[in-house]
């Protein structure tokens, strides 16, 4: 499988230093593109990396108004991203950056109002709550869009039974939604994207309303399942260390308008912690580049 | 490109699948774990997790669970009808009016007993019946599908909504004159006049409940692939039905008014109904015949809310909207 790696040359010192308790013999770092035996994926890049041809989603040059005339808002004003298939990308920022308005945009909810979007295949999308339909039960609900794709009752059935013991759910599948915690309910709906086989999965903050041990069990979950399938994944929070716990590469959009500020790169190894040092040091890092940004507004 | 994925392999392999070269499992910090131990422990946590935060009751009750309930939600109710009753006695006693004219519960109940061993008063009952079903049927056809089309089409919202709002508040009893106009004094006059009366509260339950559905909702069926007639017959419908259902209600208590007003003006000769019943015994003065008949219709028309009522309560307690 492939071996985390990045194009990009990192802070090497910074990794060391940030890994007091790690040492030097156990932690594995390749540079350069990856090569695996049978599927090859390159890794995620900004704005500073060539366009791959193997990239997920492209935006380019994207402006994004709400409203017309004098009271419209500019959400986003000339951002580039590229999203290379495969990556697990983390978008983080301020309030205002538009990281909401980029996933709509990706999962073609919004058009921009200049520049291009391009997605590659399926897109499934997750939202901050899990919205699954009440009137359905868990499995109905993973089954629904095998449903909209035309798949027989029984092949659905079963394909939502696996796919909710992918998350830990097996046997969960008659409860109806509002008989779920709320960590139970974000399983569903990852199961449901699942189901869709979206090549780029786009997630709104999708733990953000989660208890912090309900997130740490989710992070892992999300981690070992993205690890298995490979899909794109964007992720948009608010929370830089779920970022650094999680992605590949970590894209900070300023604020008002939005536009990529900078991208960092997340050479850890897998599996990650949220509380390791490592992924400590590089939100440290990450965090105070937010916060220049945040100053940038001070009136 | 996409590696067709098993379940077994997520649980199995865990989420050190991928974590590179051999080296990176077993030399690391004294924290690192065997890779299946690590998928394993995550299960069993995330199980943990679930069944501490586990909410809601057992779902399936006993059976005397259910009498219990029953019992609790009956005694107020019956409570109820006997100090009507009593109230009503008490009203007699005191001769505001004649015997002949406002009889007592007594009187009443004896005329009940002897209309149900009446042949032509369960006629009367069937012809009523079937008229209302006809006519709320029909209604929630033609109420369903300008609620459908108003709430895809906004021009045709804006033309319609006020003008449905208006026809609900207009008193079904001001269309008669010009249904006998249009039909004389036949089946399809009273027929108009309940679908009038009724399909503008279906149309107007529906409109409102597709209203009401959360555009989380929209949004998820959109990006799960559910556009245009999918996403109403997946999302939209099932979203709106308990404000649908709402509208059924209301447009069944507007049919069964309007099916009593015509059935009290547009008498057909031979067809016995209530409405009709109700009027003969008026000019034959047979006061207790009179409020038996109107107790039946008030038992009719709660009987059938009550059926409403409890598919409303149903689908509520499915989603999460009511107490078990």
């Amino acid at each position: 499988m492939s071996p985390l790696a990045t194009p990009h040359t990192v802070d090497d010192t910074a990794l060391l230093r940030g890994s007091p308790g790690l040492p030097g013999s156990g932690f594995v770092r390749v540079t350069g593109i990856a090569v695996d035996h049978d599927t090859p994926r390159p890794f995620a890049e900004g704005t500073k990396g060539t366009e791959s041809d193997e990239s997920a989603a492209v935006l380019r040059a994207v402006v994004k108004d709400f409203g017309r005339g004098s009271s419209s808002v500019r959400a986003l004003d000339g951002l580039d991203l590229t999203v290379a298939a495969g990556s697990f990308v983390c978008v983080v920022g301020a309030s205002g950056c538009g990281k909401s308005t980029l996933l709509s945009l990706l999962a073609g909810l919004e058009q921009p109002t200049t520049g291009s979007v391009q997605t590659t295949g399926r897109v499934g999308l997750m939202f901050q709550e899990a919205a699954l339909f009440p009137w359905l039960t868990a499995a109905e609900n993973v089954a629904l869009p095998l449903r909209l794709a035309g798949l027989d009752r029984r092949a659905r059935r079963a394909r939502a039974d696996e796919l909710l013991a992918s998350v830990h759910l097996a046997g969960q599948g008659n409860r109806r939604p509002h008989e779920l915690s709320g960590g139970m309910r974000q399983r569903v709906a990852l199961a449901r994207a699942l189901a869709q086989e979206a090549d780029v999965l786009l997630m709104d903050e999708p733990f953000g309303a989660l208890d912090a041990m309900t997130r740490d069990l989710l992070h892992d979950e999300l981690e070992s399942i993205w690890l298995d399938r490979r899909m794109t994944v964007v992720f948009v929070t608010h929370n830089v260390r779920e970022a650094v716990r999680l992605g590949d590469l970590v894209v900070l959009l300023s604020s008002r308008p939005g536009r990529v500020a900078s991208t960092f790169d997340v050479d850890l190894e897998r599996p990650r912690r949220i509380d390791s040092a490592e992924v400590s040091h590089q939100a440290a890092e990450i965090t105070d580049t937010l916060r220049a940004e945040v100053r940038r507004h001070a009136s | 490109m996409r590696a067709e994925l098993t379940v077994d392999a997520v649980v199995a392999t865990g989420p050190l699948r991928a974590s590179g070269t051999q080296g990176a499992i077993g030399t690391g910090s004294a924290g690192t774990v065997q890779p299946h131990a690590l998928g394993d422990r995550l299960a069993q946590e995330l199980s943990g997790l679930d069944a501490l935060e586990r909410t809601g009751a057992p779902t399936n009750r006993g059976r005397r669970d259910v009498a219990r309930t029953l019992c609790a939600a009956a005694w107020p109710r019956l409570l109820a009808v006997v100090l009507a009753i009593a109230l009503w006695q008490l009203v007699v006693a005191l001769k505001w009016r004649p015997d002949y004219v406002l009889p007592g519960p007594v009187a009443v109940a004896r005329r009940l007993g002897e209309l149900a061993l009446e042949g032509r008063f369960w006629t009367a009952i069937g012809v009523t019946m079937r008229r209302a079903l006809t006519g709320f049927a029909l209604a929630v056809l033609i109420g369903s599908a300008i609620g459908v089309l108003a709430s895809r089409f906004r021009t045709l919202r804006a033309a319609v909504g006020s003008f449905i709002t208006g026809l609900q508040t207009m008193p079904s009893i001001a269309w008669f004159p010009l249904a006998v106009l249009l039909f004389q004094l036949s089946e399809s006059a009273i027929l108009f006049v309940v679908v009038l009366g009724a399909a503008p509260s279906v149309a107007n339950g529906l409109l409102a409940g597709i209203d009401h559905v959360p555009p989380l909702l929209r949004r998820a069926g959109h990006v799960l692939g559910a556009r245009g007639v999918a996403a109403y017959r997946h999302v939209v419908l099932p979203a709106a039905l308990p404000g649908y259902v709402g509208g059924l209600k209301q447009g069944w208590a507007f049919a069964w008014r309007s099916l009593m007003a015509g059935e009290l003006l547009v008498i057909i000769a031979n067809r016995p109904s209530l409405g009709a019943r109700l009027q003969f015994a008026r000019e034959l003065s047979d006061a207790p015949g009179l409020l038996a008949l109107m107790i039946v219709i008030l038992v009719i028309g709660i009987a059938v809310d009550a059926v409403f009522s409890r598919a409303d309560l149903t689908l509520r307690r499915r989603r999460g909207l009511a107490q078990p």
